[in-house]
């Protein structure tokens, strides 16, 4: 009989219930976002977004259900987002998980936030081969990583410091846009002229594939103050900004397609929304007979669809647990389910 | 009637399971251990018992006060479990919790504060006027404040301090503060945490009360709501 695995997903500021099924694939995915709840405090108050969850998650679930015309009963394990993320965010859906498993007598598969990201894709009618390389870009990550298979991560660069998506965030705040500002500055530098502000594009001095975003907000704190900010300037510095991050993360990639001979690619993570960015790997790839895989918009950012995937696929491998332990990790890197699958 | 009971709001980990006025219990202390521990004691004690979830009426877990944490592993823990068995949902205060464990400390009608350290130099707490059979009244609303506020809140109400009885790691920290009033420590627990045992007892009189409630109604009540402060933008 065929899989059908329900997912929870209560990482950060998104709380999502999703199920997905063996042969017919997505059956639903239920989600509830807090950005209006966290943008008075100008970012996510990890408090707040766990008493939330703990408000949201179970009428998601009931929703993500019925949405699949799905009764318990029919259910072959419950996936929930383990970590990284806000430890008291990933305690709420871990409990609820893991009381609901425990109910229904089903295996519980906890699983990595990073590898629903990088598995999204697989969600779409033309899913990546594997090998492949992905770039991970979202608020909390930027990172290229070669992924050989399941549980198969060769992580090739990350961010010193800010994440894509911070550096988008941060910048915005600083042009007055309201939380959460990257997107807002994404549809701002359509408007901008290219060239007219160009900020820093740190570590292409040099080789290899870390990524640094810190100083573009000194760079942008200091355009934004030396003249008054009118609509014009603002665009422009919103193409600037956008301009510099995207650069950044196309030359970087450039660099990791020559270095792996890998030239299909996965961008994932809520940065993979941004249309730029998009287009430019399409070009890059393009002209190296290769091609980009994204998942659709709605599963760029958080969502329990991608959970349901690493679920399902970790189930499929005999990774269900029937472990009473409710667990979250705050930390864990992507590189330690190599060793779980190494040492299971 | 049968109901299985969690809390996980203190410094105290416990489950218990209620049959008709007897109470099969596990419990441990642990200050981060909580989510660890509290659902293979359920598992143990439905094997003791040998009973499944769905033979249970309902779930009563300790909605707070207490470590916000631990009040949402117990609140998510009892919705999952509820909503996965079919069953319905107690709410028990742990303030009420504490109470009934000094009951047999305290003759009808003589008051009973419960007291917990709520840190930040606050303390969660009730005042209580001991009942008969766990039909706990409450002459002031749960509070949190600090232990001089206490003082002041309970006011006239103090003079009689000496023959109150109390319960709860909340009493320390008040008998140390300014003006705190005489109190006999041979009435008081101020050890005592809130524990399953207490909170399937209250959960059982509620069930007959009709308090059951739906799966979604298993929330915590933190008291301390003021936990972050809007960004001047």
């Amino acid at each position: 009989m065929a899989l059908r695995v329900l997912a929870i997903e209560s990482s950060c500021d998104e709380s999502a219930v999703a199920v997905l099924d063996e042969e017919r694939g997505l059956l639903s995915h239920a989600l509830f976002s807090q950005i209006e709840l966290h943008r008075a405090y100008g970012g996510v108050v990890p408090e707040l977004a766990s008493r939330d969850h703990l408000r949201r998650l179970l009428p998601l679930l009931r929703q993500a259900l019925a949405e699949a015309d799905t009764t318990p009963e029919q259910l072959s394990g419950v996936a929930h987002t383990a970590g990284p993320g806000l430890v008291g965010a990933l305690l709420t859906g871990a409990a609820l998980a893991r009381g609901f498993a425990f109910s229904r007598g089903l295996p519980v598969i906890a699983v990595h936030h990073l590898e629903g990201h990088l598995l999204a894709p697989l969600l779409e009618d033309e899913p990546p081969p594997f090998p492949h390389l992905a770039l991970l870009v979202s608020g909390g990550h930027t990172m290229l990583i070669r992924v050989a298979g399941l549980g198969e991560y060769e992580l090739l660069g990350e961010t010193r410091d800010d994440a894509a998506g911070e550096a988008f965030d941060k910048t915005a705040k600083l042009l007055g846009l309201p939380y959460p500002g990257g997107p807002e500055l994404a549809r701002l530098a359509r408007d901008g002229r290219a060239g007219a502000f160009v900020f820093p594009r740190p570590m292409l001095d040099r080789p290899g594939l870390e990524f640094s975003f810190s100083g573009l907000k000194t760079a942008v704190s200091l355009a934004a103050r030396a003249q008054p900010l009118d609509d014009r300037r603002r665009n422009d510095i919103a193409r600037g900004v956008q301009d510099a991050i995207v650069d950044t993360l196309l030359r970087k990639t450039a660099r990791a397609v020559e270095a792996t001979g890998l030239v299909d690619v996965v961008v994932s993570g809520g940065v993979g929304a941004n249309l730029a960015l998009r287009t430019g790997l399409a070009t890059l790839l393009r002209s190296r007979g290769g091609r980009v895989y994204h998942p659709r918009i709605e599963f760029c950012t958080d969502n329990a669809a991608m959970i349901a995937v690493a679920g399902l696929l970790r189930l499929k491998r005999g990774e269900g647990s029937f472990d009473l332990a409710i667990t979250a990790r705050a930390q864990w890197p992507l590189t330690d389910l190599n060793q779980d699958r190494h040492t299971a | 009637m049968k109901l299985l009971a969690l809390d996980t709001a203190s410094g105290l980990c416990s489950a218990a399971l209620y049959v008709d006025g007897e109470v099969m219990l596990r419990e441990t202390p642990t200050t981060r251990e909580h989510a660890r521990l509290v659902l293979p004691m359920v598992q143990s004690l439905l094997a003791e018992a040998q009973w499944s979830m769905v033979q249970l009426d309902a779930i009563a877990f300790g909605r707070g006060p207490g470590s916000f944490t631990g009040l949402r592993v117990a609140a998510g823990l009892t919705q999952g479990l509820a909503f996965g068995a079919g069953l319905p949902v107690l709410p028990v205060s742990d303030l009420r919790a504490l109470a009934q464990q000094a009951a047999a400390l305290a003759p009808v009608g003589t008051p009973l504060l419960a007291c917990m350290d709520a840190r930040m130099h606050e303390l969660y707490w009730a005042l209580y006027e001991a009942p008969l059979a766990g039909q706990w009244v409450s002459d002031t609303a749960e509070q949190l404040c600090t232990p001089v506020q206490l003082t002041q809140r309970l006011g006239v109400a103090a003079a009689g301090s000496a023959q109150w009885r109390g319960a709860g790691m909340g009493l320390a920290v008040w008998l140390a503060s300014e003006a705190a009033p005489p109190l006999n420590p041979a009435l008081l627990l101020p050890a005592a945490e809130p524990s399953a045992r207490e909170i399937a007892l209250l959960g059982a009189v509620d069930w007959s009360a009709g308090k059951a409630q739906p799966p979604e109604a298993a929330v915590p009540v933190y008291l301390r709501d003021d936990v972050a402060r809007p960004s001047a933008q």
